[in-house]
């Protein structure tokens, strides 16, 4: 019991800052990466996202579902239609009432439109259309939607932001806001920004949601992590788009 | 879906000594892991990688379980004339895929 508490008195001396990040210091993820991990992403035939790409650009013009149509067939050309969406995602769907993340705006569009099935989440064909039409942003600044209805979902994403859970009872906050600058177990902590997803994670071998991402730290604290889809994440997502505003979208970008 | 993203210069002078890249889209499940149920999943992996330039192999790999999913491999040649890189990735449950690239010599 002494060893843990002196390891809740270190964390909580460490806390040094407190607050959310000045505008002027926020940083991508991408800069908390050694020069070799930021070439693997720099480079399109060496950064393994492009696969997903790839597969997405092929799967943008498959017809699929009863009403056999392809995303194409409404969308058209994905490079000038997709172009800047990804980067106001979440965006508030009006049928729902709330906020949908970009892979559910992708399966809203094929239960409604193509009269297929819903695709799993995490699912190679879901990353692969969400990382193709991501991809259309890269470069752009993320630009949140200024649409007045999201406000209360926003303001909850950021009430999660900063609520301790978990059996380490840490907030997203206490790492990425306040601590930043330091690092866990050898590992960057980042500030969270979510600038380049989906993206191709080396830890997990494979290309990944932000939802996965916020998952996986909820496990890390040691709390229940939201399900995939939930309304809690999606309002997390919204609200660390706001925090990332103006920041460059990388996707598909390559993280350790 | 299988992809693979070949890079090989376009034009090189005769003599250049030029790197070439190939990344391909594979899970590489070593077979060593179980399933929640207990289960062996089965080993699934690329075992060979070669390539070829105008016909003759100037590269060649045996891959393992222990190399990670998306295998990319660098190597380098001389450029010596005007053709065709082709590659080759041969795998578990009958996997065999080959890509192209053609390069100019001056």
């Amino acid at each position: 019991m002494r060893g843990i508490g002196s390891i809740v008195a270190v964390l909580l001396l460490v806390s040094a800052r407190a607050g959310e990040i000045p505008q002027d210091q926020r940083r991508s993820g991408y800069a908390f990466m050694a020069p070799d991990t930021q070439a693997m992403q720099d480079d399109d035939t060496s950064n393994p996202g492009m696969l997903w790409v790839l597969d997405g650009q092929a799967l943008w013009t498959n017809r699929t579902g009863a009403a056999n149509k392809a995303c194409a067939d409404c969308h058209g050309d994905a490079t000038a239609s997709m172009k800047g969406v990804a980067a106001r995602y979440p965006a508030f769907e009006t049928a729902l009432g709330r906020p949908v993340d970009l892979e559910q705006r992708i399966n809203l569009c094929r239960t409604a439109h193509q009269q297929a099935g819903a695709l799993d989440h995490e699912s190679h064909d879901l990353l692969a259309l969400t990382a193709y039409v991501a991809h259309q942003s890269r470069g752009m600044p993320i630009a949140p939607a200024s649409d007045p209805q999201l406000a209360p979902f926003l303001a909850r994403g950021r009430e999660l932001f900063v609520q301790r859970q978990g059996q380490l009872n840490l907030a997203c906050a206490n790492c990425h806001d306040d601590n930043w600058e330091r690092h866990l177990a050898g590992s960057a902590i980042t500030q969270g920004q979510p600038t380049g997803y989906p993206m191709y994670r080396l830890e997990w071998q494979t290309l990944g949601s932000l939802q996965r991402r916020l998952r996986g730290c909820m496990t890390g604290i040691r709390a229940q992590a939201f399900n995939y889809g939930s309304p809690e994440l999606v309002e997390l997502e919204l609200y660390l788009m706001s925090r990332a505003a103006g920041m460059p979208t990388e996707t598909p970008a390559v993280r350790p | 879906m299988a992809s693979t993203l070949i890079n090989v210069p376009k034009h090189a002078r005769r003599g250049d000594v030029i790197e070439i890249r190939a990344l391909t889209s594979h899970i590489m499940e070593p077979g060593y892991r179980r399933t929640a149920a207990g289960e062996i999943v089965p080993r699934d992996i690329i075992t060979s990688f070669s390539c070829r330039y105008n016909g003759s192999e100037i590269f060649r790999a045996d891959l393992f379980p222990a190399i990670s999913a998306n295998p990319y491999l660098s190597f380098f040649t001389t450029a010596s004339e005007s053709g065709t890189f082709t590659f080759e990735w041969i795998g578990d449950n009958g996997l065999s895929q080959t890509a192209s690239a053609a390069i100019t010599v001056e």
